[in-house]
């Protein structure tokens, strides 16, 4: 990918405002590095230690994924010692545990994608309809909180909603049924993870909608109101494409974190007994590596994962540009 | 026009958008409320699945057990610690990047942006920054859980926007005042964006508070964990004991107790200023969804 290329695409006129001349401009010849940094010294000396981080901690990480083409020694160069060439790609596409966590993988994150990116539209239409605003306020409020829990919290209260004494059991033995140890069932893997992300995330997703909502002209309501459109006609028609831009962004973001979805809830909350259902690339890819130490093998497996992503998301946005004419970049 | 909108349909609609909201609300809080209660019980009561909405066999017992814990108390101090160096580290790092990305006039300052965009679709993976963290010699250190987080591309880029919006004429008069960038920046700028410095703490610090990842990753001795890692080893202890089956009843009802108190007091700090912050979060979320 070429910086320099995608810096000209996201230059907007108002990026290449010149800053009004003042008297230090004249003294070097302006434009050139040597004026820019006479002139900038001070701010550039400000970008040393933040760009020292990102090259440390995120630069180098992507260099370091050359181990998935060399082998890696523990003790050794992070960088490898040996190429091997294709050898852990080859491995991992002839391991079927690797196909099992791959499609695992595209089921959790098409699942997810699938509810919790419609529901907080569902969400935020509703809650738009309540008039009363402190009323409106307490359900904000509510819907946001349980974005403020640390995933450990959020893994330990599932574990005791599904407890065999918990909440949850208590329904099912009322209604008739069996206590069930959903924790340790892969068949109710998915479908608590899902939930608990909705649960999770659908509040707090909300907030953009109802932002953008507030921007929609109310004139475009009457006139749809003059036309006879019924309340359904006037989502439809006004409100839906009013939030399109909003939703095409947090679609083409969410399409960004489809690959490594869930990874710390997944670690979590599996077991053992669910990995049929519940292991996922990046829950293999760290057992692999950490806790079988074998870096070249996972690194490779996880270059892969991160290729898929930015496919993914270069792609939702070529799509988005074209179609609807917004995107990332 | 005022038929049409206060019409049955509509009526109805406002019924079952009440009944589904509701809904929401209690589907939300119940689990708040279930471990309130549950922190409060009998564990008798627990294992039988009596507890709902209130606690049965009221009593603090197992808080007096977690409290009397001392590495409890060592790991809770540890979270504090990490989550104020972090969060005072994380600030320093991303207001001196946001406010010279600010400064539209810099040269190179599109590449600056893309070296942070960058990062957010690419990123390196966990492996390659675990032998990193390792070779570098963070490991059981709070370097490891402070370091590589040290900036969000998010945050950077809610702040950057805020800084694009203020005023450049106090900046200009400033300098022809005779402060240099530092002093505009320490003394014009900031003074200006205590709104979004506040904003922007919050999010560091709950992210830091909640954070657990890093500290499993990176920290093998019991004495540097965060709570969050303390709690996690009480769900894994617990969903141990529950596989072995025949020996649960004790061990695992003495163990959701203790979980039940233990999230209880995880989740104390940040319920308690919730209230308060929560316009910030909100405020910083949109701005940083209008330019982002």
């Amino acid at each position: 990918m070429n910086t320099r290329g995608m810096s000209t695409t996201l230059e907007t006129p108002d990026t290449r405002e010149v800053r009004p001349a003042t008297g230090r401009r004249r003294s070097a010849r302006p434009g050139t590095w040597r004026h820019a940094l006479r002139r900038d010294w001070q701010l550039y000396s400000l970008v040393i230690l933040p760009l020292l981080f990102f090259l440390i901690f995120r630069y180098a990480p992507m260099l370091g994924n050359v181990i998935a083409f060399r082998k890696f020694e523990p003790g050794g160069s992070i960088f490898g010692e040996t190429w091997v060439g294709l050898r852990y790609v080859e491995m991992f596409l002839n391991d079927p545990t690797f196909w099992t966590v791959f499609t695992n993988t595209l089921i959790l994150g098409g699942l997810t994608l699938l509810f919790c990116f419609p529901l907080p539209i569902v969400l935020a239409l509703l809650l738009n309809e309540v008039r009363n605003r402190s009323i409106k306020r307490f359900l904000q409020s509510v819907s946001y909180l349980p974005h403020f829990l640390s995933m450990v919290i959020v893994a330990a209260m599932v574990m005791q909603m599904l407890a065999i004494d918990g909440p949850i059991n208590q329904i099912v033995k009322a209604l008739g049924g069996e206590a069930t140890p959903f924790i340790q069932k892969p068949e109710w893997f998915r479908t608590i993870f899902v939930s608990s992300e909705v649960w999770q995330t659908v509040g707090w997703g909300t907030i953009l909608y109802l932002a953008a909502l507030t921007t929609i002209d109310e004139h475009l309501y009457e006139a749809a109101r003059m036309d006879g459109a019924s309340r359904w006609r006037q989502i439809w028609h006004v409100t839906l494409p009013g939030i399109r831009p909003t939703a095409i962004t947090l679609l083409i973001l969410n399409l960004g974190t489809f690959m490594a979805t869930g990874f710390e809830k997944v670690l979590l909350l599996y077991n053992p007994l669910t990995y049929p259902t519940a292991d996922v690339i990046s829950t293999y890819l760290y057992r692999m590596g950490v806790e079988s130490s074998s870096m070249s093998y996972a690194a490779a497996i996880g270059l892969f994962e991160a290729l898929v992503g930015v496919v993914l998301i270069v792609s939702a946005n070529f799509i988005s540009r074209r179609t609807v004419g917004t995107g990332l970049w | 026009m005022v038929t049409t909108v206060k019409s049955r349909g509509y009526r109805v609609f406002q019924g079952i958008n009440a009944v589904i909201l509701t809904g929401v609300v209690i589907v939300t809080l119940y689990p708040f409320v279930n471990i309130i209660a549950r922190s409060f019980s009998d564990e008798r009561y627990i294992v039988s699945g009596q507890v709902n909405f209130f606690p049965r066999g009221f009593n603090v017992k197992t808080y007096q057990l977690v409290i009397s814990d001392p590495m409890f108390w060592t790991n809770y101090r540890n979270t504090v610690v990490y989550t104020v160096v972090a969060t005072a580290i994380a600030m320093v790092l991303t207001t001196c990047y946001a406010y010279v990305l600010s400064k539209k006039h810099l040269k190179g300052r599109t590449v600056l942006i893309w070296v942070a965009i960058f990062t957010m679709i690419f990123s390196g993976g966990l492996i390659p920054q675990y032998v990193l963290v390792n070779s570098l010699g963070l490991t059981n250190s709070i370097w490891a859980i402070v370091l590589p987080n040290a900036i969000s591309v998010f945050n950077l880029l809610v702040m950057k926007a805020f800084f694009e919006g203020l005023p450049q004429d106090l900046e200009e008069a400033a300098a022809i005042d005779g402060l240099n960038t530092y002093g505009i920046l320490w003394r014009i700028v900031l003074p200006l964006s205590k709104a979004v410095i506040a904003t922007m703490v919050l999010f560091y610090a709950v992210s830091f508070w909640n954070s657990w990842f890093t500290a499993f990753l990176y920290l093998n001795e019991q004495e540097l964990f965060p709570v969050t890692i303390y709690l996690r080893n009480l769900i894994a202890g617990a969903t141990g004991a529950e596989s072995a089956g025949a020996v649960m009843s004790e061990v695992s009802a003495a163990a959701a107790n203790i979980q039940a108190v233990t999230i209880m007091l995880t989740v104390l700090p940040i319920l308690a200023v919730y209230p308060f912050v929560q316009r910030y979060f909100v405020s910083g979320v949109m701005l940083g969804a209008v330019k982002g």
